[in-house]
């Protein structure tokens, strides 16, 4: 494929053209992993995750800038919601990074989450996987403004960055589950403001509360848009991966991560043997009818499509 | 799913309003498209590194400055040395009646001046990109 070897000799369109067509056509994807998946594995894939407004953008603009005077060649995925009512999207991370858009060793490129809802696109695994053989030394993953339960960037990543910002809630807020948990390194972000202090020590004693660890998450108080302390989280950032490979954690952490990839592929699959199945024939409103009718209950029926799926 | 259109929206040019940019990014938004909006004051170069990257179907600019003359062509140089002029150009903003021709000359397809119905950008859009 052309394409991919122009992608692999470095030039920007192909590797575009590549990941338009990961992103909109699953057997064009299928054919672009098969052929690069060898090439791949070489990047440190950072995730940048937080709340709305926390600047995720504005610290991944500056961290991007704090590699590229190190000469490191930087790929960053940046995803914003898609509406579910119009399926249209408006990405605006960009705006933040657009000083980097005519150095050949950055590669922007926006998603819409088209219907995904654990924090990232559909592809975005995928895609990483494209920018990977493009030969970043980083891939940052930027995810869409989290709420609280939006932890997929955990299993795509190698180290989450979680940014926090100053007033926010309470510190019940940092002790429910779900995103605080998956922090590898903390940024207080806007730190300039009053209540940053605050912020960390409610980080600080949920980390005393929680199970004893291995590696406890540091945490580093930032103000992105004046460019403070931002080499020092980098540094944090790269300390976390040494961590990992020092203590074998990075092998485990990628393979549990290509389990969920995996389990994920192939509940797909299966999910399209079962729309096939239950759309022939009358299709899924058949069954339904027989379910509204009271004449024989679920679970019976799951049995019987996944019969004539051959699953069973 | 289908693929949905992707569309840079861009400000080109020292002027510092983009209310109008940001109604049109929010009308195609609502129209199903994917909008990526690049913000203000940003070089013909950035707006077509950007376009390339994001792998664009139409680019839309706004200038309400009077540079357009001189901006809005300079896009469309830059995409063809990049073998990109397969990018839809569209523009819009306070652009005088006798300009029109001249820029669609040089290759911008579509020219809206205010007044226009937002419907009409959108209808232009899903009627020109190749499916």
């Amino acid at each position: 494929m052309k394409l991919v070897e122009k992608m692999l000799q470095g030039d920007k369109r192909s590797c575009a053209k590549l990941l338009s067509t990961v992103e909109n056509d699953d057997k064009g994807a299928e054919k672009i992993i098969k052929e690069i998946y060898p090439k791949t594995g070489k990047a440190h894939v950072v995730g940048i995750t937080g709340p709305p407004g926390a600047g995720k953008s504005t610290l991944t603009d500056k961290l991007v800038k704090n590699l590229r005077n190190k000469d490191k060649k930087i790929g960053i995925i940046a995803v914003d919601p898609t509406s579910p009512f119009t399926g249209g999207a408006l990405l605006g991370d960009r705006i933040r990074m657009n000083d980097h858009a005519l150095d050949p060793n950055v590669f922007i490129r926006s998603m819409g989450t088209r219907g995904y809802l654990g924090g990232l696109a559909k592809q975005t695994r995928n895609a990483v996987k494209v920018l990977d053989a493009y030969g970043c030394d980083y891939i940052f993953i930027e995810t869409v403004g989290v709420g609280q339960s939006e932890v997929d960037i955990v299993k795509a990543a190698d180290t989450v960055v979680m940014v926090m910002v100053p007033g926010l809630g309470d510190d019940i807020q940092s002790i429910k589950a779900g995103i605080m948990e998956i922090g590898d390194v903390f940024a207080i972000n806007k730190s300039d403001l009053m209540g940053a202090e605050r912020t960390a020590t409610e980080i600080k004693m949920m980390l005393d509360l929680g199970p004893d660890m291995e590696r406890r998450p540091p945490i580093v108080m930032v103000t992105a848009n004046r460019n403070k302390n931002i080499d020092k989280l980098m540094d944090e950032i790269d300390n976390h991966l040494i961590y990992m490979e020092e203590n074998g954690v990075l092998e485990k952490r990628r393979r549990d991560n290509f389990e969920d990839e995996l389990i994920n592929l192939v509940e797909l699959e299966i999910k399209k043997l079962i729309l096939k199945e239950t759309e022939s024939d009358g299709g899924i409103k058949k069954y339904a009818e027989k379910l509204l009718k009271r004449k024989i209950d679920p679970y019976t029926i799951r049995d019987e499509i996944l019969e004539a799926i051959n699953l069973k | 799913m289908s693929k949905p259109i992707r569309v840079l929206v861009a400000k080109p040019g020292l002027d510092g309003h983009d209310r109008g940019a940001k109604m049109i990014a929010r009308s195609l938004r609502d129209a199903g498209m994917e909008v990526i909006y690049t913000g203000l004051r940003q070089s013909p170069e950035q707006i077509v590194a950007a376009a390339i990257q994001e792998d664009v179907d139409v680019i839309g600019m706004s200038i309400l400055s009077g540079a357009h003359n001189h901006l809005f062509p300079k896009v469309i140089d830059l995409l063809k040395e990049q073998n990109a002029e397969d990018i839809i150009v569209i523009a819009g903003g306070v652009i005088p009646e006798e300009d029109i021709p001249v820029l669609k000359e040089k290759g911008i397809k579509a020219v809206y001046t205010p007044g226009t119905p937002t419907k009409d950008i959108i209808e232009y859009i899903k009627d020109n990109v190749k499916k």
